[in-house]
């Protein structure tokens, strides 16, 4: 039975380990901040998630004292993570304004994306449009 | 064998702390940058439960905690200056 625990525990330890070195190198190796974003919110959910029931597993089972308090960092990552990869994906997009803008597909609506501000998209979808009425005139 | 599981996946994280530092020291952006601070944190927590599980104490546990509180704050407090230009308005 001990046994069996420590195999689960090891097991545990070394999946999260795996998924936390494939975070990274995901992180150091893709060519653009989108994709990078990927790596790293694999990272957290299942190397962390994996490590803390190893964890919660080690210390029930073999220390003898039920130990659940790891459902905590479990938690709060769960419910950041999401936010933090919102967080940076809207500062990527406006800080490199019109580069990043432009390389969005279009929303099908006269209104621009609500990540930018609304005066701020109407703004830039009629520079985009006035730019494209200028394309076709050339053209 | 937990201490053998313990010693690979101290190995393993390390390994991804050193390439989260690479984007850190390299990546073309600020935005790359804290993504990168970000992983690092989230290595830093693995590290540390990886610890509490190989001595054998709850100890460290707290210390997690902190470092994932503390990593999620700076991350969006970093991500608010730099979409405002202010992180409390």
């Amino acid at each position: 039975m001990l046994f069996l625990a420590e195999a689960i525990v090891a097991l545990l330890i070394l999946i999260g380990a795996f998924f936390l070195l494939v975070g990274s190198i995901g992180l150091a190796k893709l060519p653009d901040l989108m994709r990078r974003l990927h790596g790293p919110s694999k990272a957290s959910t299942l190397g962390i998630g994996a490590m803390l029931i190893a964890s919660m597993v080690y210390f029930t089972a073999v220390h003898g004292d039920l130990s659940i308090h790891e459902i905590l960092i479990t938690f709060f990552l769960f419910i950041t993570a999401p936010v933090t990869a919102q967080m940076i994906a809207k500062a990527h997009f406006l800080a490199e304004r019109r580069a990043g803008r432009l390389a969005l597909p279009p929303t099908g609506t006269p209104a621009g994306w609500a990540t930018f501000d609304p005066c701020q998209a109407d703004a830039s979808a009629e520079e985009d449009r006035r730019e494209a009425e200028a394309r076709t005139d050339t053209a | 064998m937990i201490a053998a599981a313990c010693l690979v996946a101290v190995v393993a994280t390390c390994a991804a702390l050193v390439l989260t530092l690479y984007r850190l020291a390299v990546g073309p952006d600020t935005v790359d940058r804290i993504l990168a601070l970000d992983t690092l944190v989230i290595n830093a927590i693995a590290l540390i439960v990886v610890a509490g599980v190989w001595y054998g104490t709850a100890m460290y546990f707290e210390a997690a905690l902190l470092f994932a509180m503390v990593g999620f704050l700076t991350t969006v407090a970093l991500c608010k200056f730099l979409l405002r230009g202010n992180v409390i308005e």
